[in-house]
């Protein structure tokens, strides 16, 4: 086992770190949005919004995400330039990029995961209380805002942190799409060096560690909850 | 190739020019790979939980570092590390005992990484099942004076299994979509015989899309058989108001 490369490549390994937190930081953010919208077309749309909330959380939680990226990034991604005018506007920079078509279809896989989370979480929220939030002649909106999805959100933290941390579990995917994550670093080493296991090694810890920072983060936040036990 | 005139179905025709052939065949493999590590993790999920509840204290802990340096690991990283680890450990084991190398077969190397992976999960699935079985149940077997093989198979596999199911669904489910993953190590099951259908005919749409749909097709029908299962462990029990899962 050698490790002498870490000097040379450190500055490399810290740019892939970066690009994989920031990939799980945009998924988890703009997934976690997207998830609330599909959880309450579930559970209080019509038949129609409901189907089609049910139906996309089927279909992306049936199918591989390495499909649904190379799906979007090859399949989308072939078709774009066919859009008259996308070449000459101000998007196509971002939409030739891997990393958009990573971050876009993490983002759409973890809203369908995180709208069944938070479907049984908005179930599970005692009627009284909403009853209650009526009762006080609170609108719909803010019985929304102020009862039931801060509700729904607590009892759901602990399911919640653990599917952030199989995100983070699935950034490396990326790198198959030209995205110079922590992987692809470590694979771009492998490369290099002739390295097979070190460089596996310290990028494995690197996930390890942001892992432990997540649980704990998310345990802070859960015992911020105020909850008579 | 003159590809670009073909119709999408000329394009997933089942022989040669188009591609639903190789398509399907690549969907067989990877049913074939997930079961053939589906069992591996079955048996070393059996094993493990056992050896988790014997209650021995090195065992106890060598299982819980198994289980936890798995499950903390992202499993593209596992089945790229454990991939070269295994197959370049074989041959050192074989040069060790004085045996020519072999080149070690893909579909075994992506079934015994894809097994091992499971096996972890699998161990905290079954472990938690078999904890939920009363332990009133297990001593009234063991005052019959039953042996640990007859008291595995009468009393405690009948009665997790019903707890386990739910868990184990959800692992078959991720196999078949982790095994998509074995694509990056160049083993072509489903995912990478629809990247190189797409690379040959440039239809990279349309190919993703078929074989999106060959995976939800797989997700249903087993979707449906666990649901069978699950009613069949389940029949001498009160029906309770709860649905399977979507």
């Amino acid at each position: 086992m050698t490790f002498d490369w870490l000097q040379r490549y450190w500055p490399l390994l810290i740019d892939g770190g970066l690009q994989t937190i920031a990939l799980l930081v945009i998924s988890v953010s703009s997934g976690f949005v997207l998830a609330i919208g599909l959880a309450f077309a579930m559970v209080s749309g019509g038949p129609v919004l409901k189907g089609l909330a049910r139906g996309y959380s089927t279909v992306f939680r049936g199918t591989p995400l390495l499909i649904q990226l190379w799906l979007f990034y090859y399949g989308i991604g072939s078709l774009l330039p066919l859009v008259p005018g996308l070449r000459q506007s101000f998007l196509w920079p971002l939409l030739r990029e891997g990393f958009f078509f990573a971050a876009l279809s993490f983002t759409l896989n973890y809203a369908a995961y995180e709208a069944e989370v938070l479907r049984g979480a908005l179930l599970s929220v005692p009627r009284g209380e909403l009853e209650a939030g009526q009762a006080l002649g609170m609108n719909r909106f803010t019985l929304i805002r102020r009862v039931w999805l801060p509700r729904a959100i607590r009892t759901a933290l602990p399911t919640i942190a653990g599917e952030v941390v199989l995100q983070l579990k699935a950034t490396p995917l990326a790198f198959t799409v030209t995205v110079m994550d922590l992987y692809a670093v470590a694979y771009k080493i492998r490369q290099d060096t002739l390295l097979v296991y070190e460089p596996l090694i310290v990028v494995t810890l690197f996930y390890v560690a942001l892992t432990a920072l997540i649980t704990r983060a998310f345990g802070i936040v859960e015992a911020q909850v105020p909850i008579r036990r | 190739m003159a590809t670009g005139s073909m119709t999408a179905w000329q394009l997933l025709a089942l022989q040669p020019p188009g591609w639903g052939g190789a398509l399907l065949t690549g969907a067989a493999t990877t049913v074939a790979i997930s079961l053939s590590a589906y069992w591996i993790g079955l048996g070393i999920g059996l094993l493990g939980a056992l050896g988790k509840l014997s209650g021995s204290r090195v065992v106890g802990l060598l299982l819980n570092l198994y289980t936890s340096v798995i499950r903390a690991v992202p499993e593209l990283i596992l089945i790229v590390g454990l991939y070269y680890a295994g197959t370049d450990g074989l041959n050192r084991l074989l040069m060790a005992l004085g045996l020519p190398p072999v080149e070690v077969n893909g579909f075994v190397a992506a079934v015994a990484v894809l097994g091992f992976v499971q096996g972890a999960y699998m161990t905290e699935v079954l472990r938690g099942a078999i904890l939920s079985i009363p332990v009133g149940q297990i001593e009234a077997a063991r005052s019959f004076g039953m042996s640990p093989m007859l008291l595995f198979r009468r009393v405690t596999l009948p009665a997790m299994l019903p707890n386990a199911l739910p868990g184990m669904a959800n692992l078959w489910m991720s196999v078949t979509k982790d095994s998509a993953l074995v694509a990056v190590v160049g083993y072509q099951e489903l995912a990478l015989t629809t990247r190189l259908a797409g690379a040959n005919t440039k239809q990279y749409f349309l190919f993703f899309l078929a074989a999106a749909v060959l995976y939800l097709a797989i997700t249903l029908l087993s979707n449906l058989v666990f649901n069978w299962l699950e009613r069949r462990v389940r029949r001498g029990q009160k029906p309770m108001a709860s649905g399977g899962g979507a």
